[in-house]
């Protein structure tokens, strides 16, 4: 996971970018996506296959479930959210980094300690057991410094910058930073039972503690994976399509309601529990109003390609960025629509959730950031296009498989699952025991493990050509789309 | 006036208060005198001038 | 105004936490300050240092992964688990445990439910008793010894944040552990009187040593048991 040695430098430039770290957080977004399919495969096939558990304490779907939502998350989705806001902070102010590199890599070697720290906790048994926010109180105050240290990084950057305006990639930056903050510290406020120990409790308990919890985890998607990876859409797009966004006045409008509207959506995870109704009906509310500004900047991000829709056929990173902003327009759609109490009553507790979250995970947060990774290595280490396009092609085709299969059996057993629970037979009793709906989630977790399998494939093919890349070799192959154009001119 | 009567009121009226400051954002996004400028911004990404662009 | 505003960063800043403060204050902070929030019901006490010990490793496993403790208000759920969740049922636990997926059933009232014995079997080989589980299973916990001599720090650290242990049960949590685990040695009827209901005896069948399973089990045979719902009246409680 240390960085390359030796990576060549591009060409003397009029400014030069603090990019070595920006190098590091990449090779770090590769690894840890790597780690993190890979132990959500195992987990998936736990489910399918109980024996996979090896009856071992440290290998159970209970401990290592959180070391996949971690790593996926935290370690690969919050590393190319360090790198590229990082490096979008740095181009689109026209000045290297505040605080210089040295600064730079202490967040670099802070947030990666801070993700070891935690995957071994949960393997060791050391858990808060608060969904999306499971390490424990000393390993949550490691995290709060290195953030700090990234804020005064990103902010700072911004305060020094050549450039007047601030421009709209960096806001959404800016909300994810600040909030994120915000919900991380007043969700993890503890008492240590002893400053020696591991253990903690949590301030808060019972209902109250649930709205919080769920005001951060519902945020943690709001701020960390959709107002940070928004801002990613927001520079990659236009800049790979070479033309600028389809309408700056909508990203105005896009950044101000979801960050009013976001903040108000936890209640929606706590449908029909002891949380007080009027607490629940403002939670609705505000989530499917959400349905407006996600769909605006969804039109905002596909628009962008008017007029060059054929660069579709022949450029398959832009492929990768704006599929990711089709699956966005898709879980955001039906996010609104599972969280209608009516709809709710149906799919919580079910698959069906879990099927919602990997189209967001998988379909915009993964596939956004490998048409990150793929514009940012060439450029990162100066070479001229990646080793192949073909390559790039052939992961978008098994990771668009991978989601198909995940997501479609996650809604058949999800569905089912719920239907299931609630059939009565002719005589008013109900109509199966809890165990046999497990048994018939069987072949559909096998599905979705295969799924699963595909996704991976498909990040292995890209470590080899983004290898390749960085080693500065180029495929021989035939041009994308069958056009008879040089390959350089494809890549770029 | 009490400060108590004036956060009655805030809190009782502060759906119309979101509601206009959010026309007001948008209008003022989509005020045509700046639209150049909001144009001018959008291009920011392309004037980026240092190395590995 | 919004013209200073994108170019002066301390007041975007400023800006996006206040617009992002507004919800939270609005859906938590009433939390606090209404009453009707936590419903009046006789029964709810904190858990007994055996029982806290037991909910501990729950939360360590990851168990609320897979089985919620939150049964919600419909017909086929309270004939499935029992009568729905109520806000007073988890006024002591930090962190919550409602969970957000029944990959296994709710655990909301699962106390009483099944033996000591089923129990132990299940824990060590899920699919002796239910051949289709896809359960993990847990048999080290049979065989580690509890550790629970300082109960009485987690006790006094769970006062700091709200619990009302006495200082009685405080003095006496790490005794608690070893009356309520085999019910012979100390004073059972003290005991009881500081922890009504609780569960007594050698949960795991191992009357040797205090295991962790034992502590599992006692956490497990108290779920759902604490409200005295003879005396609960759901129209005193309209929220």
């Amino acid at each position: 996971m240390s960085g390359q040695t030796g990576p060549v430098t591009p060409a003397p430039a009029p400014l030069a970018y603090d990019d070595e770290v920006i190098r590091k957080f990449v090779v770090a977004t590769i690894f840890w996506g790597v780690v993190g399919f890979t132990v959500g495969v195992l987990i998936a096939f736990q489910l399918a296959f109980p024996a996979l558990n090896l009856d071992l304490e440290w290998t159970s779907f209970g401990r290592l479930r959180p070391v996949h939502t971690s790593a996926v998350i935290f370690a690969f989705g919050g590393n190319i959210l360090l790198a590229t806001s990082l490096y979008v902070v740095q181009r689109t102010s026209r000045v290297s980094l505040f605080g210089g590199s040295a600064t730079a890599h202490v967040i670099f070697w802070g947030y990666q300690i801070f993700i070891v720290m935690a995957a071994l906790s949960y393997v060791l048994g050391y858990s808060q057991s608060k969904e999306y926010a499971e390490p424990e109180w000393f390993i949550d105050l490691w995290l709060t410094i290195v953030w700090v240290i990234y804020l005064v990084v990103f902010a700072g950057t911004i305060l020094i910058r050549k450039e007047k305006h601030i421009y709209v990639a960096n806001w959404f930056f800016l909300a994810f930073i600040v909030t994120i903050a915000m919900l991380h510290i007043i969700n993890n406020l503890a008492v240590p039972v002893s400053m020696t120990g591991a253990k903690s409790y949590i301030l808060w308990s019972g209902v109250q503690d649930a709205m919080t919890q769920w005001w951060y985890g519902h945020n943690a998607v709001g701020f960390f994976l959709t107002a940070g990876f928004l801002g990613i859409m927001y520079y990659f797009i236009p800049k790979q399509a070479d033309r600028p966004v389809y309408s700056y006045r909508l990203s105005v409008v896009h950044f101000w309601s979801i960050t009013f509207l976001y903040i108000w959506a936890g209640p929606h995870h706590l449908h029909y529990t002891a949380l007080p109704d009027w607490t629940q009906t403002l939670g609705m509310t505000f989530s499917v109003m959400l349905w407006m500004p996600s769909w605006g900047g969804m039109i905002n991000g596909f628009m962008t390609l008017s007029g060059a829709w054929d660069k579709l056929r022949t450029d398959p990173i832009l492929r990768f960025l704006v599929t990711s902003v089709g699956f966005y327009g898709m879980s955001t759609f039906e996010g609104p629509l599972m969280s209608i109490k009516a709809v709710n009553a149906l799919s919580h507790y079910t698959d069906w959730t879990i099927g919602h979250v990997h189209s967001g995970a998988l379909g915009w947060n993964a596939f956004i950031t490998f048409g990150a990774l793929y514009y940012l290595v060439p450029r990162l280490w100066g070479r001229e296009r990646l080793y192949s396009l073909r390559l790039v092609n052939t992961h978008f085709w098994i990771a668009t498989m991978g989601i198909v299969l995940y997501i479609s059996s996650m809604w058949v057993s999800g569905i089912m699952q719920g239907l299931m629970w609630r059939t009565y037979d002719q005589l008013g009793f109900l109509q199966y025991s809890f165990i046999e709906t497990v048994e018939a989630m069987h072949p559909y977790y096998i599905i979705r493990g295969l799924g699963g399998v595909l996704f991976l494939l498909g990040s292995l093919i890209m470590v080899y050509n983004l290898i390749m890349t960085i080693k500065g070799r180029v495929r021989n192959e035939a041009p994308m789309g069958g056009q008879v154009t040089a390959p350089a001119a494809a890549a770029n | 006036m009490t400060l108590e009567t004036l956060y009655e009121i805030a809190r009782s009226t502060w759906v119309i208060w979101m509601v206009m400051l959010f026309v007001g954002i948008v209008l003022w996004a989509y005020l045509p005198r700046n639209k150049k400028r909001f144009e001018e911004d959008a291009n920011i990404i392309f004037k980026d001038e240092g190395n590995g662009v | 105004m919004h013209k200073i505003l994108e170019k002066n960063l301390i007041l975007l800043i400023g800006a996006i936490l206040v617009t992002v403060s507004i919800g939270g204050l609005v859906q938590i902070v009433p939390l606090y300050t209404m009453e009707s929030t936590i419903e009046k019901v006789d029964g709810m006490r904190p858990y007994s240092p055996l029982e806290l010990a037991g909910r501990n490793i729950y939360i360590r496993e990851g168990c609320y992964l897979c089985h919620s403790q939150m049964i919600r208000p419909f017909r086929d759920e309270a004939e499935r688990y029992g009568h729905y969740s109520l806000a007073a049922e988890s006024m002591y636990d930090h962190p919550f445990q409602w969970g957000s997926k029944r990959t296994g059933p709710d655990l909301a009232r699962v106390g009483g439910k099944y033996s000591n014995d089923w129990h132990v079997a299940h824990m060590v080989d899920p699919r002796s008793v239910v051949p289709e589980s896809i359960m993990p299973g847990y048999s080290f916990m049979a065989d580690r010894q509890l550790s629970y001599l300082n109960m009485d720090d987690h006790l006094y650290t769970l006062r700091q944040v709200g619990d009302p242990y006495s200082d009685d049960q405080i003095r006496s949590a790490v005794s608690d552990v070893g009356t309520q685990a085999n019910g012979e040695n100390g004073d059972v009827d003290a005991f009881l009187a500081r922890y009504p209901k609780a569960a007594i005896g050698d949960f795991d069948g191992n009357p040797d040593k205090v295991t962790e399973l034992d502590a599992l089990i006692a956490y497990l045979q108290i779920l759902g048991r604490m409200v005295d719902f003879t005396t609960y009246k759901p129209e005193m409680n309209r929220r």
